[in-house]
């Protein structure tokens, strides 16, 4: 029987060519629609995300033992800094996931500068789309 | 109707809605993340808002018939709403939000809980209108023409 020798080499480039990292993202937002917005433009980039309605929630997901290559959090959950208090919070308990807010208070100098402080990596405004959030995940495809 | 006629029926009224400011480029970003994989995105996404604003404007109204109203309570339903229609390009119903919340502050608000209720049910209808429009021309056998803003 005729044999075909293919290097391990050529085997494993074609594999890290073809696959790519499956994004996996945590979406913490108190509005329904927004939700599921953002979960159809992580898909759209085909990742995969769970939701938290608020903080509170999100720091418990953490506390559960669940990790995340990113977090879009939202700033008013629907208490004003709902998302400031748990940036910090996340970031306390070591959390060292990509954070980004998504506010729509992200014109607001202080408010932004607040948030940044409180842990984001970066703070995007809202409504989010594809375009906005495509070079943080192209980032962290490459990282 | 033709099926062509029924396209361009559609792309008219798709643009009338840009042009009257109903619809921003939010809501083409939702039909762009709308494809074989999520086939009713944009359907399942407004309608999720549909069902989110008639609670909020139910809830709203009810807040402010109250004798004493609690302005603490009205602000978030408002902020709420300000974001869902934001996400999906519900553009004068997110303007209308802001004014709402501006006056809110001021507590004077029974006027703008009408422009909202006014904004909101526009958009509503239009929408409904516009989804009607696609089904006839799903429903033919044809296919959504992509709308893109070059007016």
């Amino acid at each position: 029987m005729a044999t075909t020798s293919t290097s391990t080499g050529d085997i494993n480039k074609t594999k890290s060519v073809e696959v790519k990292k499956k994004l996996n993202v945590l979406i913490v937002d108190d509005d329904t629609v927004t939700r599921k917005l953002h979960e159809g433009i992580i898909k759209s980039f085909g990742g995969i995300s769970q939701t938290a309605k608020n903080g509170e929630e999100a720091v418990n997901i953490h506390r559960n033992g669940a990790s995340f290559d990113l977090i879009l959090m939202d700033k008013e959950m629907p208490q004003r800094d709902d998302g400031v208090l748990a940036t910090k919070k996340l970031r306390e308990m070591k959390v060292t996931s990509m954070i980004v807010g998504v506010t729509s208070l992200a014109d607001n100098e202080e408010e932004r500068k607040a948030f940044m402080e409180a842990g984001l990596n970066h703070c995007l405004a809202k409504p989010l789309n594809k375009a906005k959030i495509e070079p943080i995940i192209n980032n962290l495809r490459d990282a | 109707m033709e099926l062509v006629q029924m396209q361009k029926s559609l792309q008219d009224y798709t643009k009338s809605l840009f042009l009257e400011g109903v619809l921003d480029s939010q809501f083409l970003q939702l039909q762009q993340l709308q494809d074989e994989s999520n086939p009713d995105f944009v359907s399942q996404v407004v309608t999720l808002f549909f069902q989110d604003s008639d609670r909020i404007l139910n809830d709203l109204s009810l807040s402010l018939d109250q004798q004493v109203v609690d302005f603490k309570k009205v602000d978030p339903h408002v902020h709420q709403l300000k974001g869902s229609s934001s996400s999906i390009g519900a553009q004068r119903v997110k303007n209308a939000c802001v004014v709402f919340r501006s006056f809110c502050e001021q507590q004077n608000v029974e006027a703008c809980l009408q422009q909202v209720k006014q904004e909101y049910y526009l958009v509503k209808n239009r929408l409904e209108t516009l989804f009607k429009l696609e089904q006839q021309i799903v429903a033919s056998g044809g296919m959504i023409p992509a709308m893109e803003l070059g007016f």
